[in-house]
């Protein structure tokens, strides 16, 4: 079994997938590639089953909010090749203000609470997720508190006002 | 405040439309029940003693961490991982020390990394301890858990001379420790390996061949090693299931590629095998721990951190009389330091699986984002699904063995 290098990863990727995959970088040697929101689905299955690449284990989907990019959001999937502990970072661009994406959970199970939380965070719908419910918030809230936008603290609190500390 | 967002979906739990005729009991387990160990919920479905469907609630001690990083430097996140898994603060501690290392290029001396191989491999036993002790009591065997008690207890008085805190401990700093281990550390956790084996010993004694304690458990909850990958199961009850997978292993991180030590793995994926696998663990953790005292023998002597004066912060006392230290102090207390814009993954393996820590920095003062992969939360998403068609009393080993630690999963 031969190596697997990032070039390897990224070549195969470019290969099948044309366009949709373009490379961002190797940041501490973890090859990173935007996926378009189209493909992604496609190319998890693919990184997933192909005989190469046997990304066969998904670590981890988180989101990240950039408010000043046009498309604000970005869905971040790690997977990993145990054999050969080789990981590979997918990054999905997505526009808001109501983020939508195809839900991984029909190639791994263990994307369900993932989406989940990823979703009560952000707002990003996962489109076929089985159960897209709020995950750790309370059901009742209504806004997504991971985005920027929205302050660390409550500014209604009176409690924390300048004048009580005689700024 | 920011303006609510239009509403997505539904945000009500729902059952499955199974019941027509209204035959089945609705039971709530928790969210502040003995058997859960910890503040989460889940609504079963009852047919008799059967779980017929079954939903889990959690976020009942939901504290938004990663929101609370975005707006701390660097060295303010460590209390934060403190209070993910609490039952093995160090580890996460280490973790993330770890990941800004990694993301500032910062090179550790090997004594150090020793040091830290000792607190995790402590914090890991610590954490096995607590499982597999109430696992027993939690099929009804009190007294090997309070054997095995004792000795969190010491591992605890190690932490408290090393950090002084003993639960939520906070060890260590970005470039190394705080301070050097002490004489009574040092003899402590040499008198550690010398008094844990026979505990340990009769702890396993007390439950391997025992009739009662394997026919609760053997057979209970198999899992598949197909189904635990598809379920990015990890830690040790993906092993139980047979896949050799440990970060420790595959991806080496602070010296572990030095240490002689096997990873143990189980064959059915049961309550059982879990069990089994912990307590080997333990005994690897042990044989890690002896060698890494030896290899710190072979170290200069009080090497406690990396030489990165902008990082690290300084000594008190220099900081009161030595301008140079007092400007860096300032430095970094007040997250002026000069960081790299970049992107880390970084992974560690916790007592329950894979803790990974993803952090985008931007060059500022706190992280642009800090996500924590917390095994718990991925693990434990299997428990409903798999719990449906299993007696009440073996759901509540399952969950035991599962080892969630309610901290780790709501983050």
């Amino acid at each position: 079994m031969d190596k697997l290098d990032n070039q390897l990863i990224l070549s195969s990727l470019q290969e099948k997938f044309g366009q949709s995959v373009k490379p961002l970088g190797e940041p501490h040697g973890l090859l990173t590639v935007e996926v378009d929101k189209e493909a992604i689905i496609e190319v998890l299955s693919f990184v997933k089953d192909d005989e190469t690449l046997r990304f066969n284990f998904l670590t981890d989907i988180t989101a990240v909010h950039y408010p000043k990019q046009e498309r604000e959001f970005c869905v971040v999937y790690h997977v990993h090749n145990m054999l050969q502990n080789v990981r590979l970072r997918l990054k999905v661009f997505l526009q808001g203000p109501e983020p939508s994406v195809a839900s991984a959970t029909s190639v791994w199970n263990g994307a369900n609470w993932m989406e989940r939380e990823t979703y009560d965070f952000f707002g990003v719908v996962f489109e076929g997720h089985p159960d897209l419910r709020r995950i750790l918030n309370m059901d009742e809230l209504e806004v997504f508190p991971m985005r920027k936008e929205y302050p660390l603290e409550d500014p209604n609190r009176v409690d924390k006002k300048d004048f009580y500390f005689g700024r | 405040m920011s303006k609510p967002i239009t509403k997505i979906t539904s945000n009500k739990p729902v059952f499955f439309d199974n019941d027509p005729q209204e035959e089945l009991i609705t039971l709530n387990i928790g969210p502040t029940h003995p058997a859960t160990h910890g503040v989460f919920q889940n609504v079963v479905q009852i047919d008799g003693e059967r779980i017929v469907s079954g939903v889990s609630t959690i976020g009942y001690i939901h504290r938004a961490f990663e929101k609370i990083a975005e707006h701390r430097p660097f060295y303010q996140i460590t209390p934060l991982t403190d209070r993910l898994n609490y039952c093995s603060s160090p580890i996460n501690n280490m973790g993330w020390h770890m990941t800004v290392e990694k993301l500032l290029n910062i090179e550790i001396p090997k004594r150090v990394q020793y040091m830290r191989v000792i607190v995790m491999e402590l914090a890991r036993i610590a954490d096995h301890i607590i499982c597999n002790g109430i696992l027993g009591v939690d099929t009804g065997a009190f007294s090997g858990f309070l054997y095995v008690m004792q000795e969190r207890e010491f591992i605890y008085e190690i932490f408290e001379e090393i950090c002084g805190a003993r639960l939520t401990t906070n060890i260590g700093r970005i470039g190394g420790f705080e301070r050097d281990f002490n004489e009574v550390a040092f003899r402590k956790i040499e008198e550690f390996t010398k008094r844990f084996p026979p505990v340990l010993k009769e702890f396993e004694e007390l439950f391997v061949r025992n009739r009662i304690f394997i026919e609760r458990t053997s057979g209970v909850a198999a899992v598949t090693p197909e189904e635990a990958l598809s379920y990015s199961w990890s830690g040790p009850i993906l092993r139980a299931t047979g896949v050799d997978y440990d970060v420790r292993a595959v991806a080496p991180y602070c010296s572990y590629e030095e240490f002689d030590f096997e990873v143990p793995v189980g064959t059915n994926g049961d309550v059982y095998d879990r069990f089994l696998v912990r307590n080997e663990e333990m005994w690897q953790s042990l044989r890690i721990i002896e060698q890494a005292l030896e290899k710190i023998k072979k170290e200069p002597a009080g090497v406690f951190h990396a030489d990165v004066p902008e990082f690290y912060l300084p000594p008190k006392e220099q900081v009161y009389t030595n301008m140079e230290a007092l400007i860096y102090h300032f430095k970094i207390v007040m997250g002026e330091w000069e960081t790299p814009q970049s992107e880390v993954y970084h992974a560690v393996e916790g007592a329950n699986g894979e803790l990974g820590f993803y952090l985008i920095h931007d060059g500022g003062r706190s992280p642009y984002r800090l996500h924590f992969r917390r095994p718990s939360f991925v693990n434990y998403q299997m428990f409903a699904p798999m719990s449906s068609g299993m007696l009440i009393s073996d759901a509540i080993i399952n969950m035991s063995s599962l080892n969630v630690i309610a901290g780790e999963l709501d983050a």
